[in-house]
């Protein structure tokens, strides 16, 4: 799959470069620890954006091409940002058999979200995942970890409502 | 060397020890054929072309990263062979654009002629899925058609091993696996240098320098231009590949006469202007030398170089000579004296330059290099848009004539004849100045310690009184290591030439590309090299200050190197750069 590139703007801290910087200068001289520092990069800012990706690059003095091409290979690491109400539908065989396809489009169609991608003002992210380990309760989506089973397309926009008041 | 005995296709073989199973094939005169392997630079064995039965084994072996052992089996032309590499080509060909009539490398594809060569003709086997890619075409230089790309990475090892930059890689996983840079941007909006080593090691079509024969074209026809062309020291050892020839075969005389036959206006000689470039750079040597000036001085004619320098080391822009390249001098006097002396506007002259160098193309469009308010180069075509400018006006190079440069700018030296060769320019402003501090001629010409395809060459000269402490790098990798000692203190010098490109010139991102079947088993750089050092050899004239034309532009128009004009009309300026555009 290829990813899609964000487009909601970088909001990091001095505070989360510092804590960066700081896993950098741990991992810098272990031979083979990209990954690694992809990772807790990830954990503190919640994705790996341009911004990100060039201070690791500067960092562990490995070429931007090669992050990119590391982090669009492994599903694991986001080029978006969770967006504050994060939507994950499972497209489990179970979830799959019983919907989950026509679920995820309905919820794409309501907000203007492709699977994948993050709204532009950050609000909302949406993404098919893989089983959740629920089928009892096929088909199943969470929102903020909040559980919803047994899902019927019609039940979707009173779901999305809730969400959109919320102060979240 | 230790020997192991080998068996391949029933015959008994000897093989030098630590030899792949693809080299002691070679040694044995069997073709393995290749596709993702570059030797010392991508050894992935990935594109599982050069698949071969070994006996014993469970399944077939990627012959050029499998080691070859005493009393092995191999076979190299079964049926289960045959099958496989025929099925793998079969898959590359369901995603590849197959344009081959219009391609720029129709008969000189690797892809296509394996599978010329395992009879792959059934072009709907694997009918499906295609991905569609937009040409990128961004810079003044390259154009990639991932249409054609068949992944086999050898030009993202080429920037990142072979010259030590990586601004390419591959880009998503699966099906959707590209070569393109970080975050899908241009090439024109990351620090790419231009070098052009991943045209030269792509094995199709998706790769290639971007073409500027048509406006040349258009130019010749114009009869309200005049149109002159030089041809830079290297071509001579190489445009022969373009039409079959050996490596290595010196065809000054016939590129000449092709060149003439073209229809250019005047066709000149660039080691002139090589010569130029070193009165002026001997001359900026011993004055930073004498009053203190920033050293060491680093050479400034490669224009890859030159960006690799501003953008990744831009702290050593200064150390820089401000001598404009050969290219650029060219321009600058034809459009200044030359033209004066023809009567003629500069506006109407049309400038051409032969180089081996995709970073050329680049380099005529920079600031500063504009000495009479029209560019000093107006085109700059590789070795390879020569080659087929010569093939499309039906000029059967092979049997032309040897012809000579057309006066005035005619005669070259030996010195500007080894600029194409790293190590060429250091010897080439060695010759003069060491002659121009001990006001003596030199008993010997030859400065040994700095020739040879070594990457990186360290010599100490004495000059008279004057103890001058060289080095020379070529290929970017190496002026990494360069720069890096000279930086921590390590490396104490005064004079520093630096080639973009491993070999220099001869081995330029604008040359004949020869297929990996050469490049992995010939020792390209050497051969071509050579051409140049037995030419200089053979020169009466092998010093830049005795060369006649150099003698007469100074007496008559430049003055003193490094004077007034000579500074105007020769010398340019950098950027430091910014290696994140965004």
């Amino acid at each position: 799959m290829k990813k899609k590139m964000t487009t909601v703007t970088f909001k990091g801290t001095p505070e989360q470069e510092a804590q960066l910087i700081q896993v950098i200068g741990e991992y810098k001289n272990t031979k083979g620890a990209l990954m690694p520092v992809l990772q807790k990069a990830q954990a503190i800012y919640g994705y790996l954006p341009l911004e990100v990706q060039k201070i690791v690059a500067e960092g562990m003095d490995v070429s931007l091409a090669e992050i990119y091409g590391v982090i669009t290979f492994y599903s694991q690491f986001l080029l978006n940002p969770k967006g504050d109400v994060a939507i994950d539908v499972c497209m489990g065989t179970a979830c799959y058999v019983r919907g989950a396809g026509d679920i995820l489009d309905k919820i794409s169609g309501s907000l203007g979200v492709k699977s994948g991608e993050t709204s532009d003002d950050g609000r909302y992210s949406l993404e098919g995942v893989r089983c959740i380990g629920a089928c009892g309760l096929a088909p199943v989506i969470t929102i903020n970890g909040s559980v919803y089973g047994r899902l019927k397309l019609g039940e979707v926009d009173k779901i999305l409502d809730k969400y959109k008041e919320k102060n979240i | 060397m230790e020997k192991i005995n080998v068996k391949i296709n029933g015959r008994d073989y000897g093989a030098a020890k630590n030899s792949t199973i693809l080299e002691a094939c070679r040694e044995a005169s069997v073709e393995v054929p290749t596709l993702c392997y570059m030797k010392g630079v991508n050894e992935p064995g990935s594109c599982r072309i050069c698949l071969v039965e070994v006996k014993g084994a469970r399944s077939l072996v990627a012959a050029c990263v499998a080691p070859a052992n005493e009393g092995m089996e191999i076979f190299t032309n079964t049926k289960a062979v045959q099958k496989a590499r025929k099925i793998n080509l079969e898959l590359i060909l369901s995603d590849h654009k197959k344009d081959c009539l219009s391609c720029i490398r129709n008969q000189n594809c690797e892809l296509q002629k394996m599978c010329k060569d395992f009879s792959v003709d059934d072009e709907n086997y694997f009918k499906g899925d295609r991905n569609e890619y937009k040409t990128e075409g961004s810079t003044e230089y390259l154009v990639r058609d991932n249409n054609k790309c068949i992944l086999c990475r050898r030009c993202v090892a080429a920037c990142e091993k072979l010259q030590d930059i990586s601004v390419i890689g591959a880009n998503d996983r699966g099906f959707s696996t590209h070569i393109g840079c970080a975050f899908e941007m241009d090439l024109s909006d990351v620090a790419c240098v231009g070098c052009g080593q991943c045209i030269v090691a792509c094995p199709t079509g998706a790769l290639s320098e971007k073409d500027d024969t048509r406006q040349i074209w258009e130019a010749i026809e114009d009869p309200s231009k005049h149109v002159v062309v030089c041809a830079a020291p290297s071509i001579r050892a190489t445009l022969g590949e373009c039409f079959g020839m050996e490596p290595g075969s010196f065809v000054e005389g016939k590129m000449v006469a092709a060149l003439k036959r073209l229809g250019f206006d005047g066709v000149y000689d660039m080691n002139m202007t090589a010569d130029l470039t070193i009165m002026e750079e001997a001359n900026e040597l011993i004055d930073r030398i004498k009053n203190n000036g920033r050293l060491p001085l680093i050479t400034s004619c490669s224009p890859g170089w030159i960006q690799y320098c501003e953008y990744y080391y831009p702290e050593f822009t200064e150390n820089l000579s401000t001598c404009k390249s050969p290219q650029q001098m060219f321009g600058a006097v034809y459009k200044s004296y030359y033209a004066k002396k023809k009567n003629l506007d500069p506006k109407d002259v049309f400038v051409v330059s032969v180089i081996p160098c995709t970073a050329k193309k680049f380099e005529i469009a920079r600031d500063g290099q504009s000495a009479n308010g029209v560019r000093d180069v107006d085109a700059a075509v590789t070795t390879r848009e020569l080659g087929r400018m010569i093939t499309k006006a039906g000029i059967n190079f092979n049997n032309l004539p040897d012809e000579k440069f057309d006066s005035p700018i005619e005669t070259g030296s030996g010195a500007g004849m080894i600029f194409g060769a790293t190590g060429g320019v250091m010897e080439a402003a060695l010759r003069t100045a060491a002659e121009t501090i001990m006001g003596e001629p030199l008993e010997k010409l030859d400065f040994e310690e700095v020739r040879g395809i070594e990457g990186v060459k360290k010599a100490a000269y004495k000059l008279g009184d004057l103890e001058v402490k060289v080095a020379v790098a070529s290929g970017t990798a190496n002026a990494k290591k360069i720069l890096e000692a000279v930086k921590s203190g390590e490396l104490d010098v005064q004079f520093v030439e630096i080639m973009g490109c491993p070999g220099g010139c001869i081995n330029g991102g604008g040359q004949p590309v020869q297929p990996m079947s050469v490049r992995n088993f010939t020792d390209l750089k050497t051969a071509r090299s050579k051409a140049l050092y037995d030419a200089d050899a053979k020169l009466k004239v092998r010093k830049s200050h005795e060369n006649p034309v150099i003698k007469e532009l100074y007496d008559n128009y430049l003055g003193e190197p490094g004077g007034e004009k000579a500074h105007h009309l020769l010398h340019t300026h950098y950027t430091k750069r910014n290696k994140y555009k965004k």
